[in-house]
């Protein structure tokens, strides 16, 4: 009901979620970037000091795709996400974004090459409003300038009203319209989250990296975020990099998984090959956590 | 701008703030002229009036976009010298010399914002003490600055336009009032439009403001532009309506914590605080030296009686902060909302 908003055809237009497909790990490697392939990552190591954060990682996501990271503690989630969007520097590897290819991706440029992410720890503005906070996600797309601003000229009037509509609808579909008045370090934790994810979102970015999303959230919060973001991918045909602990939300909503231990891919593929891989189990799942998950869907 | 994008504290109280603004306005424009003393113009409301102004443009800086500094009396004498040279050797008219200073403290204050690109907090505040310093030296060297007078003294010129001539001590405070009147509109509007959340967002998380591109070099420097324009025009009301006098040793490191002290004890990121702030560090001293020549009766020497008051001055600024580190403007901010449960109590019991 609420997700009606997002359909508003001339602000957020929406796509077709590309259809999951199966690839081998080997084949994967070799295919040049094709049409479809929203990010790849070849051979991206890190290290920081002596902690190898990342080894030779590779994989890559496909247009309308949620790809799950998965790991354990420390395993170089985070670590890879911050490559991707250009905040460490990786010390060897390609990162391709759409069409371009980046050793480095200046972060200033991902909201033109469309991305948008979250952060594991809540990175909102708590001097700001819900409004402002989520306002803030379209910056990068004012063209009048601070005095025309200053000045209100006609223009920079149109762009904040443009500018408002959007909140409204973001706002709207992720219950967050009655809170867009209040400073956003009133609202509870569960709640900023969303707005983190609103503010990602209103860019109407190709590419959405949520860096822990459900962590701290209760069920109910965790189900309504599973079910925004599935829906988000659903009507708008986003990309999705989803770093989430709790298994059964993966399992439910991920096309196709990479799980990280020690800053190494040790298994990628579909749901159902990482929960009976034996090195994941070993290394993450834990035998009674792939039996218990199997066949766990959530939202 | 309309309701969703609003600040919400601003908005319940628009009307009574308006009104409030406007009864101030109406004083300060008509009574005081009218019925001030000459004391309380040249001792209190100049020196306020400037000090609030200086007050206003390092808030813009610190309190909204986070940058912290130490060099505002510098960007005040940069303000009060180009000021002065404009005058003496292009002989603009008075608003050119007022937009021409505070683009030159602009530019200055670009320059020394630079550093903040790479620097942040205590050591941003430590580079701009390069600025303090080396200011404070260049007007000391090069006696053109002062049309090489002798003592380094420069007595600033009465200011004059479009035949009025801003010198009796009334004529100077209404000038005063008008450029601070002028600019804490425009400020308002600035802090309280679409800049708020690029200010606001490089100042709480300067890394999720980059990653969703917000411009964080356009808006830091723009941020030492305003903050050091409006901070130099403080320098110029301070040496020609204040104290008619210009010389480097009036915009040292004290003047600058002054300054600082001012934008913290009135509130961070507050447009009022500056002058809440500017009111309590031009009549604190006042109050503390009548009071001790009124305990002491001379019973002290001057140096010590000023000593005192610093210590006196450091002691409230510390327990201030320790007790109310949003500053006066959160305290306003209190007995207003009491004020009007009050009026709210008495207006039902009536009904
Ligand atoms: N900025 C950093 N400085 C030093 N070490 C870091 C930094 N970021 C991450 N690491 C290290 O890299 C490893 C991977 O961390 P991280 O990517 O946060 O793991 P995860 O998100 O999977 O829990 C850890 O050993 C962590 O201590
Ligand atoms: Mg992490």
């Amino acid at each position: 009901m609420t997700g009606l908003a997002l359909t508003e055809p001339a602000l957020l237009p929406e796509r077709r979620a590309v259809a999951p497909q199966t690839v081998s790990a080997a084949t994967r490697s070799q295919v040049q970037p094709v049409q479809g392939t929203r990010l790849r990552l070849e051979g991206i190591s890190l290290a920081f000091g002596g902690i190898r954060a990342l080894k030779d990682v590779s994989f890559d996501i496909r247009e309308g795709e949620i790809r799950a990271v998965i790991g354990p503690n420390g395993a170089g989630k985070s670590s890879l996400v911050n490559v991707i969007s250009g905040l460490y520097r990786a010390d060897r590897g390609v990162i391709t974004h759409g069409g371009e290819s980046f050793a480095h991706v200046p972060p200033a440029r991902l909201p033109g090459l469309g991305v948008a992410r979250t952060f594991q720890n809540l990175a909102l503005f708590p001097g700001l409003t819900v409004a402002q906070n989520i306002a803030s996600g379209l910056v990068f797309r004012r063209k009048r300038g601070l005095f025309a601003q200053l000045l209100s000229l006609p223009k920079a009037r149109a762009e904040t009203r443009e500018t408002e509509a959007r909140i409204r609808e973001i706002a709207g579909f992720l219950g967050l319209s009655e809170h867009l008045p209040r400073l956003v370090s009133t609202l509870p934790y569960g709640l900023q989250k969303q707005v983190e994810l609103a503010r990602a979102l209103i860019a109407g970015p190709r590419l959405l990296l949520l860096d822990e999303p459900m962590a701290g959230l209760t069920g109910a919060e965790k189900t309504a975020m599973a079910a925004h973001i599935r829906a988000v991918r659903d009507r708008l045909g986003l990309s999705v990099i989803l770093i989430e602990h709790d298994i059964g939300v993966v399992m439910g909503l991920s096309d196709r998984i990479v799980v990280l231990d020690h800053g190494e891919v040790i298994a990628d593929g579909s749901p159902d090959e990482v929960r009976r891989d034996p090195e994941v189990i070993r290394a993450y799942l834990g035998q009674d956590a792939a039996g218990a998950t199997s066949g766990a869907e959530a939202a | 701008m309309s309701a969703a994008l609003e600040t919400p504290a601003a908005r319940p109280f628009m009307a009574a703030q308006g009104a409030a603004v406007l009864v101030i306005l109406a004083i300060a424009c008509l009574l005081v002229p009218a019925y001030a003393s000459a004391w309380t113009i040249e001792a209190i409301l100049l020196p306020f009036l400037a000090f609030s102004l200086a007050g206003l443009g390092l808030n813009l800086l610190t309190g909204y976009a986070g940058q912290v500094s130490l060099g505002s009396a510098a960007f005040m004498a940069v303000g009060a010298y180009a000021a002065y040279n404009f005058q003496l050797r292009l002989d603009l008219p008075l608003p050119l010399t007022f937009l021409f200073a505070a683009l030159t403290a602009a530019a200055v204050g670009v320059i020394f914002g630079l550093p903040s690109l790479r620097l942040k907090g205590f050591y941003l505040a430590v580079s701009t003490l390069a600025a303090q310093f080396f200011i404070q030296w260049l007007f000391n060297k090069f006696g053109w600055f002062s049309n090489y007078s002798p003592s380094g003294v420069i007595s600033a010129p009465v200011l004059g336009f479009a035949g009025i001539t801003f010198d009796t001590r009334e004529s100077r405070y209404l000038l005063a009032l008008s450029v601070v009147v002028v600019i804490t509109f425009l400020v308002h509007r600035f802090v309280n439009g679409p800049a708020r959340i690029n200010l606001i967002a490089v100042r709480d998380n300067e890394t999720a403001a980059r990653v969703i591109g917000v411009p964080v070099l356009r808006t830091k420097l723009t941020a030492f532009a305003l903050s050091s324009a409006i901070i130099g025009i403080a320098g110029v009301l301070w040496s020609f309506t204040y104290l008619r006098t210009i010389e480097p040793e009036g915009f040292n490191l004290d003047r600058s914590f002054q300054i600082l002290f001012i934008a913290i004890i009135g509130g961070l990121a507050t447009v009022r605080g500056a002058f809440l702030g500017a009111g309590l560090i031009v009549v604190f001293p006042l109050l503390l030296s009548r009071g001790s020549a009124w305990i002491l009766d001379g019973g002290l020497d001057a140096g010590t009686v000023q000593l005192t008051q610093r210590i006196i001055l450091g002691a409230t600024i510390i327990i201030f902060l320790i007790l109310e580190p949003n500053g006066l403007s959160a305290i306003l901010d209190r007995i207003t909302a009491r004020t009007r449960s009050l009026f709210a109590k008495i207006t039902r019991g009536r009904a």
